[in-house]
């Protein structure tokens, strides 16, 4: 079992590398290193921010807005980003990220993608349907989205990645939906990614889930970081504290993500975008420091106040 | 689904505004000039209800089962669905509104105008709206290549239809409002989640459609009473 995660991680690495030379090396070179963070289950590293596709990548067959979304894919990779996050829920998300990923000539992508229908039997169909559109050999990360059909779709997860057709298994939930059933699963299962929504707002997870999944030794993908743009919006006539600075924070999206990458628990937080300078703004915000813990107190107090 | 109520109506939203808005602009150009002759024929069935022309009750039904059916097809099912799987489930109900139309088309008056007072005003209103549908987008700060034409977009489709339904009034118009007044609803409810102020033209449609179809129903139930009034000043 040891043996095949090595070698599968260093055929991997091999691959991430060779297309890195071909897409990422030149800015790569130029720009400081993005944050990355371990996979507690395996400790490869992996950047800490990615990209969310709900929505903004919903494009259909609009061949401008195609080729908006590869440019948003571009910018990523080139400032260091790797895991792209979507579902077969997220509409032609898919096939836009697969038109993203060809057109780039297959960029070093972490692939996160989700099983997400009520019958455990439809899952393979769904997941190879899902390959297909993305134009990946195999998936790096199959989660069960929002625990649809849980029980069912880990199983066939494991055997999967037991036959190496993917990398790592997890599970998702947003917006503090079904916290409990969430733990309970985090606490009876062998999982490598769990994928919650956490922001400067929104911290139940800081109880329990997050401190679990730390036990546990489980990597935490952050949706939903902006509140799905309505938290940025808020902020945006607002003045940010002069001690933003301190962080390296000169937008209050990198205020908000400096936040949560700041947990010791979070891996990866996966803001979604349509524009090129905000990916490049939230990559960003994965380079330099990030908030101890008392200025993280400070900058949610800060918040709050608003 | 657990803990629905959690859930806001904009949690149901697949796609951004500029993206949906961008669809009427690839559906115009992709069709061009197609657009200009379902509006002509749209125009061209509002003549034949004012003129009360021969048939043109058959003929009406007949432009409207064409032109639902196309829609269903070309927007639903090969546009609209690339952004919303829903549009897959919604483009057979088209199709049956187009069934309906056809088997109204095939009857003895199809949609032959018969409506007095405040029913007529209200069809012509939606009808005029649905025919008028395409200045609604530099109205709403959008261009004209997006604008949303009768016969080759949904929403003024259906509103038209409601407009020639309830001109013909009667049990079959009622049966013919369903489709487009759930679509109404749908599509309402669809701009609306994208804080959309054009979501109010769709509600307004309905609540108007509604009204009219109460006084259809008002006036099913009392018919008795005026037909005897009418035959009172007739020859005896
Ligand atoms: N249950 C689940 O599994 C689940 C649930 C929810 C989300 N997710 C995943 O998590 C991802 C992220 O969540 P989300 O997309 O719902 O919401 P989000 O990332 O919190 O917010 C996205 C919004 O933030 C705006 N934004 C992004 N970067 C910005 C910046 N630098 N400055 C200002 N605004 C910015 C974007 O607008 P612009 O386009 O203008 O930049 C977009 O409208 C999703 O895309 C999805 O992949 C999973």
């Amino acid at each position: 079992m040891d043996f095949r995660h090595t070698t599968r991680r260093a055929v991997l690495a091999g691959g991430v590398a060779l297309a890195a030379s071909t897409v990422a090396r030149p800015l790569h070179a130029q720009s400081p290193q993005v944050l990355t963070r371990p996979i507690p289950s395996t400790g490869e590293q992996i950047p800490a921010m990615g990209l969310g596709t709900w929505i903004t990548f919903n494009v259909g067959n609009d061949p401008v807005l195609r080729d908006e979304c590869a440019a948003v894919m571009a910018a990523f990779f080139e400032h260091g980003g790797r895991m792209i996050d979507s579902s077969p829920m997220y509409g032609s998300s898919q096939p836009v990220i697969g038109h993203g990923l060809q057109k780039l000539g297959a960029p070093p992508v972490f692939s996160a993608e989700k099983v997400w229908t009520s019958s455990g039997e439809d899952g393979p169909e769904q997941m190879e349907q899902s390959r297909r559109y993305w134009g990946v050999p195999r998936f790096d990360l199959m989660q069960v989205h929002n625990l649809l059909a849980w029980q069912d779709h880990l199983k066939t997860l494991r055997a999967m990645k037991e036959a190496g057709q993917v990398r790592y298994v997890g599970i998702t939930t947003s917006e503090g939906r079904r916290h409990d059933l969430f733990e309970e699963i985090m606490r009876s299962e062998t999982l490598d990614f769990v994928q919650l929504t956490y922001n400067i707002v929104d911290r139940e997870v800081e109880q329990r889930l997050l401190p679990l999944a730390r036990d546990r030794g489980m990597a935490v993908i952050v949706n939903r970081p902006f509140q799905q743009g309505y938290l940025t919006r808020q902020l945006e006539g607002e003045k940010l504290p002069d001690w933003a600075g301190e962080i390296g924070a000169n937008t209050w999206a990198q205020f908000i993500l400096k936040f949560i990458l700041s947990h010791p628990a979070v891996t990866v937080a996966i803001p979604a975008t349509t524009r090129v300078d905000h990916v490049r703004e939230n990559v960003a915000a994965a380079i330099g420091p990030l908030p101890d813990e008392a200025m993280r107190q400070r900058m949610a107090a800060y918040v709050e106040e608003l | 689904m657990s803990e629905w109520w959690s859930y806001r109506l904009s949690d149901f939203l697949l796609f951004s505004p500029r993206t949906y808005w961008r669809l009427f602009e690839l559906h115009n150009e992709a069709l061009w000039p197609l657009p200009l002759v379902t509006l002509a024929l749209g125009l061209a069935a509002l003549a034949l209800a004012l003129l009360r022309a021969r048939h043109h009750g058959k003929l009406i039904a007949f432009v409207l089962a064409i032109l639902w059916a196309f829609v269903g097809w070309s927007f639903l099912w090969q546009r609209y669905a690339t952004i919303n799987w829903a549009a897959v489930y919604i483009a057979p109900v088209f199709a049956l509104e187009a069934l309906l139309l056809a088997l109204l088309a095939g009857a003895r008056d199809g949609l032959t105008v018969d409506q007095p007072g405040f029913r007529r005003m209200a069809a012509m209103a939606l009808i005029a709206l649905g025919l008028g549908y395409p200045l609604l987008a530099p109205l709403f700060g959008r261009p004209w290549q997006g604008a949303e034409v009768f016969g080759t977009a949904p929403d003024p489709t259906a509103i038209a239809t409601l407009g020639f339904a309830l001109l013909a009034g009667g049990g079959r118009a009622m049966l013919l409002c369903l489709v487009p007044l759930l679509w109404c609803a749908a599509s309402g409810v669809t701009l609306w989640a994208m804080d959309d102020a054009q979501a109010w033209v769709l509600f307004a449609s309905a609540a108007l459609s509604i009204a009219a179809l109460t006084a259809v129903i008002w006036t099913a139930f009392h018919r008795p009473i005026r037909t005897a009034g009418l035959r009172q000043k007739g020859p005896v």
